[in-house]
């Protein structure tokens, strides 16, 4: 797929993968075989009927394609562009056993740009079944619930506790992989079906859980795992440490990098260290540079092929010039003038015997401390759940992680209300918190018309 | 959404108080509690305390000191304006009880955030007896509704304009050092340095001191961590863990270190306000 070229990237904020023409797209779904037991299909958590929509795509009926992809999954342009798809269904694709498995996910945002240019938007909703059905966290998993319910012909309100919905996929993922007018424009064709989005709406705080219990029919919980963890080492409160999602939210939420034009500041920094290895460390890695950094090093406790983070990203991030110290661990933030950073004192890693997760385990090495000069250091080690949603929900069970307990089929202690995507499985992907939605929407579908 | 603003005024020089229409924020809201707004698109998220709340009316009132660009804007819009976002009650309510004899000390600005905690500590049962300072008679707020939610008031500018020629905190101690009250708390709001002070002045005599802390907030819900003070040597989010804390245990240093953090981008913020305003086809006059 065509790229912006990585100099002159690595200073702006336009999305980075460009997107396949009408040409290309036909081309590669010429090679799909429309296989009769399509394995692909299997590493989809929402189902997508895949040869289904590609076989519309080499006949150029792309209206039809879409129409086969929004069947299971409302926000196509968004999964085509971030999901893990090489590990999902291109992974199992028959053709990848010999040479390159089908381009599945930009297939998809092929069809969902397609859409989107052209303007065309018909789709059926169910009468009104006369339900109320609340959704709390306008994240992946709960716009998946609310436009399957209201399709059924439920009447959905999500509630949001920030000023725009879209949750990671508008605080979190950056504008250069994944443009907020592309979020906007789904999150539209799900108020089109009728769900009333309402933002400023904690609940917790305006409303608790078991309030709304009493006023609609069911509810589901989707309210993400974004309390930022701190490292506990000395120095983490000094000026110029951030938690990703700080730094995150300051430039994509805010739209800091187009300060002063918008009023929120940031201090973009001439010497980024960020500690993490996942797809938020690298957005947060990517974000520092475009500020303007003369250099950002991303530093990791394990090796190479340990980073969680998709390869594509990693990829772009080491060809704009992001560096990157594997096996090295921060262990102090040295303290600067005025209680700012001056640099990070870091400890060199080897890996040792697996640990319980199978991944080999990563012991300091005695004596390698050494010092990074560093004016800002970013801290991407992961998220538990947030928490505010949990003030007068009694009732709801939780596990000692602080997650949502759901069973099998995606309901919580309480009945009625169902909980889904990373504040049930603590951070994990844009995919499987709409296939969580999915399966929630079902259940409470059956819910609904069973009482 | 939008949230209409339903009444504005100046109280005194360059701090304003502002009505807005937010019902479902009314209803929930408790004394001790703020709210974020942000005035357009381009805005900042704010957090200012609820100094008042009207649940039939559906209305929260917020009084703000100009203090750079956003406060600045803020105090240029007029009633029917309406701001784009409001969003709250955020943070933990007071923790108001029946305790016996309880002392609120308000300073320059942070007399709007000990006002509604004046009548929610008074409703409890407690006897209050209020202190209120500012620089000058001039700049003093909310006089006469302190009076009347407090069964004591004491006044002290700093040049002696009106009431005690002082510091609260001289009250504070005169309070304490005689035998007439048996105080239970003390809560103290005002500029974090007055916030310091206090909690120096009072920790000698061991009574229960709080203060609500100001820290830099984006979310507001726990979300982004750069709300974080040191509390007894732990890290606390002043957002969902306060802001109310106990006074001897808050690092006051760190707190204002970190609230200088933007100082020349805030700076620069209100240079190029300022700059865009005076003009005469400015749009956002
Ligand atoms: C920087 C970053 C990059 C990522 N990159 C990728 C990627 O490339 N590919 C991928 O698949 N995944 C990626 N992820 C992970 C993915 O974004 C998440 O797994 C996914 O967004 C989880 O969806 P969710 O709906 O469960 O929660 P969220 O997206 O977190 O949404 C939760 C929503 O609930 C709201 N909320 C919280 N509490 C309340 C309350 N009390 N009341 C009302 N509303 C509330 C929040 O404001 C938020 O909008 C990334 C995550 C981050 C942070
Ligand atoms: C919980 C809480 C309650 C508050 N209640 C009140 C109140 O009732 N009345 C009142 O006048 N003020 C209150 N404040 C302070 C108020 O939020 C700041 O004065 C305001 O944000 C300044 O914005 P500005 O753009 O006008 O000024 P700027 O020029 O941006 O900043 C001036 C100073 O305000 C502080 N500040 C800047 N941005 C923020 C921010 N996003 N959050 C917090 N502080 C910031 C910094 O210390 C800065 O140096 C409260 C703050 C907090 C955290
Ligand atoms: S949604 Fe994700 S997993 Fe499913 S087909 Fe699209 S890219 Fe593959
Ligand atoms: S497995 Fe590959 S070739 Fe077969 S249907 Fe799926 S995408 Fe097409
Ligand atoms: S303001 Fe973001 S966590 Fe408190």
């Amino acid at each position: 797929m065509p790229v912006q070229d990585p100099q002159e990237r690595n200073s702006n904020f336009n999305e980075v993968a460009l997107g396949y023409t009408e040409e290309q797209a036909v081309l590669e779904a010429g090679r799909c075989l429309e296989c009769k037991n399509p394995k692909c299909m299997e590493g989809c958590p929402v189902n997508i009927d895949i040869p289904g929509f590609i076989s519309k795509i080499k006949v150029r009926d792309f209206d039809g394609a879409i129409a086969k992809i929004k069947e299971t999954n409302a926000l196509p342009a968004i999964c085509g562009r971030v999901c893990p798809q090489e590990e999902q269904c291109e992974i199992l694709c028959i053709l990848g056993k010999k040479s390159e498995p089908i381009a599945i996910g930009r297939l998809e945002r092929f069809c969902a740009d397609h859409e989107r240019e052209t303007n065309v938007e018909k789709r059926p909703v169910a009468e009104p079944s006369g339900k109320t059905v609340a959704v709390v966290g306008a994240g992946p998993a709960g716009l998946t619930v609310a436009a399957d319910l209201a399709r059924v012909g439920h009447s959905v309100t999500i509630f949001e506790s920030l000023h725009e919905a879209g949750g990671v996929l508008i605080y979190g993922i950056p504008e250069f992989r994944l443009p907020k007018s592309i979020v906007k424009e789904e999150i539209d064709f799900i108020t089109k079906l009728g769900v009333d989005v309402k933002v400023n709406y904690v609940i917790g705080r305006i409303k608790t859980l078991n309030e709304l219990r009493d006023e609609f029919d069911a509810i589901f919980i989707g309210t993400g795992a974004g309390l930022p963890k701190f490292m506990g080492i000395e120095g983490e409160n000094l000026n110029g440490v951030y938690s990703a999602n700080e730094f995150l939210t300051r430039v994509n939420l805010m739209k800091a990098y187009r300060f002063p034009e918008y009023d929120t500041p940031i201090k973009p920094g001439k010497r980024v260290v960020v500690v993490g290895g996942g797809n938020v460390a690298m957005d947060a890695a990517r974000c520092a540079q475009r500020l303007g950094a003369d250099e950002v090093t991303i530093v990791y406790r394990r090796g190479d092929e340990e980073l969680p983070a998709r390869r594509e990203e990693i990829e772009h991030a080491k060809e704009e010039g992001i560096v990157f110290r594997l096996l090295n661990n921060p262990v102090r933030i040295v303290e600067g003038e005025n209680m700012t950073v001056a640099g990070v004192e870091c400890i060199k890693m080897e890996l040792g015997e697996p640990d319980g997760s199978g991944r080999r385990r990563p012991v300091p090495i005695e004596g390698s401390e050494h010092l990074i000069d560093a004016d800002i250091f970013i801290v991407a080690i992961g998220t538990s759940p947030n928490p505010i949603i949990f003030t007068g929900s009694e009732g709801l069970e939780r596990s000692e992680w602080g997650t949502i307990v759901v069973n099998e089929d995606g309901m919580t202690s309480i009945e009625g209300v169902c909980a889904g995507g990373d504040v049930v499985t603590g951070a994990a992907t844009v995919i499987s918190a709409m296939g969580a939605g999915k399966l929630a929407a079902e259940t409470i579908n059956t819910y609904l018309m069973d009482n | 959404m939008s949230y209409k603003i339903l009444e504005k005024r100046e109280m005194v020089p360059n701090v304003h108080l502002i009505k807005v229409d937010a019902p479902d924020v009314a209803k929930a809201a408790r004394a001790g509690q703020f709210i974020i707004l942000r005035i357009d698109e381009e805005g900042e998220r704010i957090p200012l305390t609820i100094a008042d709340y009207d649940v039939e009316e559906g209305s929260v009132t917020i009084i703000f000191q100009e203090m750079g660009k956003t406060t600045k804007q803020l105090g240029t819009l007029s009633c029917s304006d309406d701001l784009q976002d409001f969003v709250g009650p955020l943070g933990h309510p007071a923790d108001v009880r029946n305790l016996g004899t309880v002392v609120l000390v308000g300073g320059g600005i942070g007399i709007a955030p000990i006002h509604p905690q004046a009548k929610a500590y008074r409703e409890a049962g407690n006897r209050v007896i209020s202190i209120i300072g500012a620089r000058n008679e001039g700049l003093l707020i909310l006089e006469d509704e302190m009076r009347a939610r407090s069964d004591e008031l004491y006044v002290a500018t700093d040049d002696g304009s009106k009431g005690h020629h002082g510091f609260v905190t001289d009250i504070v101690k005169e309070i304490l050092d005689g035998d007439e009250e048996e105080v239970a708390r003390i809560v103290v709001i005002g500029p974090p340095i007055m916030m310091r002070v206090a909690a120096g002045v009072i920790a000698p005599y061991d009574v229960e001191t709080i203060v609500s802390l100001n820290p830099i907030m984006i979310d507001g819900t726990g979300m982004c961590g750069g709300c974080r003070v040191s509390v007894g040597g732990k890290t606390k989010f002043a957002c969902v863990d306060g802001p109310e804390f106990n006074a001897k245990d808050v690092d006051f240093d760190l707190l204002m270190s970190r609230l200088s953090l933007y100082r020349d981008e805030e700076g620069q913020a209100l240079e190029n306000y300022n700059k865009c305003c005076s003009g005469s086809d400015c749009k956002c006059q």
